[in-house]
């Protein structure tokens, strides 16, 4: 590792992409509008001129091609990266990712791998309403085969699009819009590997779980929380399959507590997953366990309601504060 | 019995060997498709089957102009187009009867099969899957210079699909050496394909500037003079090929139709027109085969299937505590 310089977590996943695509030349990256206009959230301009139009080059508004063309082409020799601009248009691609991408290396009997990747941005904050907001994580974590990633920083972004690039079958790699302009150290040299999640913040009172930029939210509610004599352990899943359920239990076996932090709604949702399996597993070490998540409505428009749908910082410092209040029994608190 | 396709052979440009050869593959997938319904009757096949009776003129006559490198993706309807590339009936009939032995051990079954070291991307369940599959593969083919083809076969049906439209326009757009082959047999499942369909499918690709021939899909040398020009159309660079066999299914649908949609006298008149019977009656008229030279090589292909039957029921199933296939 040859130090760490501090960059936007878009110029993170531009740089994974530029240095994949200068180490491996079988890998091409193609979408709607990235190319020469370089995505409408500014992540790859140049990477057509660097790397050539026959490698980077702009689609039709054509999803279900896009994903099948990768599909095709990453089981004859290619290793495509594709970008579906909004997660709320992942449902136009979900025949060929479930029914050719996530089946392939199973139903073949393992006769060849699908070594492609899906980068598409999602999440709410932004106030684009209820069709570019949305966050696909359950319509995806229930499909063996695929793999599901979503950094939290800038750093992880980088190191996480490599290993997924390299990876020899389907990752949907998820970048959360809100996360963009945030500025991170980024590793000149880290490739993570795909399914660990990682502890970003001790603690001894609760742990909360999350994801993305969930995992940003909890750490600013663990430092409030922290002045009220509260010490929060703060795990980032960093990919939700494989789902690293083991970190966790190892987690809440020390806290006792458990707070599965969800921007999407609680019914059909990971944080209700993971609170099943560590109930299952790890019931022993519970004293709480509970999941803040979103209203099951579709995500509204105005500031006021979207602000209030979103599970942020204050939800977290209150619901934690309140369960742990009074008479709580702290480890590491006052 | 061979099972090598004929390659790169020039249209209509071959010899009586691989002309009976020809008519040797297209009774294989006349007797596998006969033999898979007593053997689904019979408990022996599971689930469901799409069988490809009546269409042998189509797969074959394309496959029979595709060489090293070149690849196919066929539908759910796909052992005939399985059969028609080369890949042995003996891996595909072990498939069928979910075996360990099957060319995807057992994993995939009659409408899912895959074979890569074939050339078969793979046999596709889901109406459409086959075009986006062989769209992809000609990207790869363009981008690493190989030179090859795809092949998509597909339905009449699929011509409604997603795949079929955002499909044809990519790879017009992207000069793709794909060769799209519907196989229009009349009806959409169980309904009639001009039912549910505004205008002629071939008008659809012609209207994006694709390179596009309807034929008759029942006689095999019209199709393979049709398919090598496509595929010449293709591999040339200048981008996608579009070809129209209309053909008809002797079977139902599935396993569970009688096919009582059918117009009367309809299936008999497609009878008289039996890709066999039309293959029979040209290779004696050009190449004076006989009738003895054509039972003979019937008998064959019977005697073949025969084995393959009774290798199969002998072969083990997959042992569930193998596991196997996970990625984390």
């Amino acid at each position: 590792m040859s130090g760490a310089e501090t960059i936007e977590y878009r110029e993170a996943i531009r740089a994974a992409l530029d240095e994949e695509m200068a180490r491996d030349e079988r890998v091409i990256f193609f979408g709607e509008d990235v190319a020469v206009a370089g995505g409408v959230f500014a992540v790859t301009p140049g990477l057509d001129e660097k790397h050539g139009s026959e490698r980077v080059f702009d689609t039709p508004i054509s999803e279900l091609a896009m994903a099948t063309g990768a599909f095709g082409a990453a089981v004859t020799g290619l290793r495509p990266v594709l970008e579906i601009m909004f997660a709320d248009f992942l449902p136009l691609v979900m025949d060929s990712l479930i029914n050719q991408a996530a089946k392939y290396w199973y139903i073949s009997n393992e006769q060849a791998s699908v070594p492609l990747v899906v980068r598409s941005a999602m999440g709410a904050g932004g106030r684009f309403g209820a069709m570019h907001s949305q966050s696909p994580i359950p319509w995806l974590q229930g499909i063996p085969g695929i793999k599901v990633v979503a950094p939290a920083t800038a750093g992880d972004a980088k190191a996480l699009l490599k290993a997924s690039i390299r990876d020899e079958n389907p990752v949907v790699f998820l970048e959360h819009k809100r996360l963009y302009s945030v500025k991170d150290p980024v590793p000149a040299e880290e490739i993570l590997p795909l399914g660990e999640a990682a502890v970003v913040r001790e603690g001894g009172d609760v742990t909360l779980v999350s994801i993305s930029k969930g995992v940003r939210d909890c750490l600013r509610a663990a430092e409030a929380l922290s002045e009220r004599g509260v010490e929060a352990e703060v795990i980032d899943l960093r990919s939700l399959r494989p789902l690293d359920a083991e970190t966790v239990l190892r987690s809440v076996a020390k806290t006792n507590r458990l707070v599965a932090v969800e921007e999407g709604p609680l019914v059909g949702g990971w944080a209700s997953g993971l609170l099943g399996i560590v109930a299952a597993e790890g019931l022993h070490d519970l004293d709480d366990a509970w999941a803040i998540a979103c209203p099951e409505t579709p995500i509204p428009y105005s500031p006021s309601l979207e602000d209030e749908f979103l599970p942020a910082e204050g939800r977290i410092v209150a619901e934690v504060a309140a369960r742990l209040g009074a008479g709580a029994e702290l480890k590491s608190g006052a | 019995m061979a099972q090598k396709p004929i390659t790169k052979a020039p249209p209509g440009g071959v010899d009586a060997d691989a002309a009976l050869d020809l008519y040797r593959r297209m009774r294989l997938i006349r007797i596998f498709e006969d033999t898979v319904q007593s053997l689904f009757q019979k408990g022996e096949v599971h689930g469901t089957t799409h069988l490809y009776s009546g269409q042998e003129a189509s797969g074959v006559g394309v496959c029979s102009c595709l060489g090293e490198g070149d690849r196919v993706a066929g539908t759910y309807r796909g052992h005939g187009h399985t059969l028609a590339l080369g890949v042995p009936a003996q891996g595909l009939m072990d498939e069928l009867l979910g075996r360990a032995t099957g060319v995807c051990g057992g994993r995939a079954g009659s409408m899912n099969v895959i074979d890569v070291d074939n050339g078969l991307i793979g046999c596709f369940g889901i109406v459409g899957g086959s075009i986006g599959a062989a769209t992809g593969a000609a990207l790869s083919a363009k981008l690493l210079g190989s030179g090859t083809v795809a092949v998509a076969f597909f339905g009449d049906g699929t011509s409604n699909q997603a795949y079929f439209h955002e499909c044809l326009n990519w790879a017009q757009v992207e000069r793709l050496p794909v060769v799209f082959v519907c196989e229009n047999n009349l009806y959409m499942e169980f309904t009639p394909i001009e039912n549910v369909t505004a205008g002629a499918i071939a008008a659809r690709p012609e209207a994006m500037g694709i390179h596009t021939q309807t034929v008759d899909g029942n006689d095999v040398w019209t199709v393979r003079e049709a398919a090598a020009k496509a595929v010449e159309h293709a591999r040339s660079g200048e981008g996608p090929a579009f070809l129209e066999t209309l053909t008809y299914r002797f079977v139902g649908h599935s396993r569970s139709d009688p096919g009582k949609y059918r117009k009367p006298g309809e299936l008999d008149a497609w009878r008289k027109r039996d890709p066999l019977l039309l293959a029979r009656a040209s290779l004696a008229e050009r190449y004076g085969i006989t009738e003895q030279q054509l039972d003979a090589a019937d008998a064959e292909v019977t005697a073949e299937m025969d084995t393959v039957v009774e290798r199969s029921l002998a072969a083990p199933f997959p042992d569930p505590a193998l596991g196997g296939g996970e990625f984390k």
